[in-house]
């Protein structure tokens, strides 16, 4: 899958994560804004690379903001982004590339 | 059959499936069910968010015991396929159909979910589906609803949709529903189905919602749809069979069966007249006790 254009997911609320993709350079270029960012950035990120390796994805600029989100959110939301970016809504591939 | 069929379901309490913060831990307040919502509470553009988050929530979540059944979006929308494509995907125990006006609309829906079952491999018959009934129409057909697939645990009263329907308004005082609750109600037991009640949204008024629940209890609903934590203990408390009765049912069921072997059809219990048309009436009041989880006796 190829990131065309930038789509946002999630809000900033508690709990949540927002996340915005855009075409990336060639590799997975990735910020975070977190406030337990020493506690569990390291965990985020694993999760975020983890969710777009499942989608075959390895160029795109990508940036959470955390609010304190579980790994399940975090990895519905760049689920979402991505799949807004690439305009698709339905005949989603769940159990595939989209998983736990 | 699938076992969940008849199962305890006294609250469903309603969750937005878009809203991290209350999908994450309704297990804890002890619904019997929770209804994770793709429709109303979910704002148009966040349809496809939304199935993500129900998604991931499904797969990752232990929601230890609680029922969780999905409500996707109506029939007449372009969502319904693949919200029910992503919850069966995702391990859902039921699905909740809004809006339901006939026979139909439920075979719909059970071709759907049948095609995501061998699609997702999950056993056929693995996931049940509720009918809400949401307008005049939908009442005028509850029975043919109630006996439209071999799927269907129940059938919900929606009110708010309802009582637009029908021209007037929700007052606090169920006049305006008494005719659909009657109606659900027969309806399902003609079927040998559940039926549930409308939520009730004054949150501040929890004489009158303990007064709503009094009322749908003695209608013979099998429980209330909720939106808030609050209004659980309540439903569960007028649900569950009190000591009092479980001692006069379990008095009942015994007499019952001895007497009979006497060859004696009518007796006294505690000083009322019993007959065998008590029998079935006091055998529902010990498994619900079991099901409640207040039974002590041997039956």
């Amino acid at each position: 899958m190829e990131i065309k254009k930038p789509a946002v997911a999630g809000t900033l609320e508690s709990s949540d994560c927002q996340v915005t993709v855009e075409a990336g350079e060639g590799k997975i270029d990735f910020s975070l804004d977190s406030a337990v960012i020493n506690q569990y950035g390291n965990q985020i990120r694993k999760v975020v690379f983890e969710t777009l390796s499942n989608l075959g994805i390895d160029s795109v600029r990508i940036a959470i903001v955390d609010k304190g989100a579980l790994d399940c959110t975090i990895r519905a939301r760049v689920e979402a982004a991505v799949f807004r970016s690439l305009e698709q809504t339905e005949n989603l591939p769940w159990g595939g590339a989209i998983r736990s | 059959m699938n076992p969940n069929k008849k199962r305890l379901r006294r609250t469903m309490m309603f969750l937005n499936a878009q809203k991290p913060g209350l999908v994450k831990d309704p297990y804890i307040y002890k619904p019997d069910s929770i209804m994770l919502d793709l429709e109303d509470a979910v704002a148009e553009n966040q349809k496809d968010a939304a199935r993500f988050s129900l998604y991931h929530a499904l797969r990752s979540i232990d929601y230890r015991g609680c029922e969780r059944v999905v409500r996707i979006n109506a029939l007449d929308t372009p969502y319904w396929k693949e919200d029910i494509r992503c919850a069966v995907a995702g391990g859902c125990d039921a699905i909740r159909i809004p809006k339901t006006e006939c026979a139909n609309d439920v075979k719909m829906v059970e071709s759907m979910v049948e095609y995501a079952e061998r699609e997702f491999g999950r056993p056929k018959g693995s996931v049940l589906i509720m009918a809400a009934i949401e307008s005049a129409r939908g009442v005028m057909k509850a029975l043919d609803i109630c006996e439209s697939s071999e799927r269907l645990f129940g059938i919900a009263l929606s009110g708010g949709d309802y009582t637009k329907d029908l021209q007037t308004h929700i007052t606090g005082t169920g006049i305006e529903l008494m005719g659909a609750r009657q109606n659900i109600v027969i309806a399902a037991r003609a079927a040998g189905v559940q039926c549930f009640d409308t939520v009730y949204t004054d949150l501040d008024n929890m004489e009158g919602f303990r007064m709503d629940v009094q009322t749908i209890h003695l209608m013979g609903f099998d429980g209330k749809s909720i939106i808030n934590p609050r209004q659980i203990d309540i439903v569960h408390e007028i649900f569950t069979p009190s000591e009092k009765d479980i001692i006069f049912a379990e008095k009942v069921v015994k007499e019952i069966d001895t007497k009979k072997a006497q060859g004696i059809g009518v007796f006294t219990v505690d000083g009322k007249m019993i007959d065998i048309a008590f029998y079935d009436g006091a055998k529902r009041t010990i498994e619900l006790a079991k099901a409640s989880g207040v039974y002590k006796g041997d039956l």
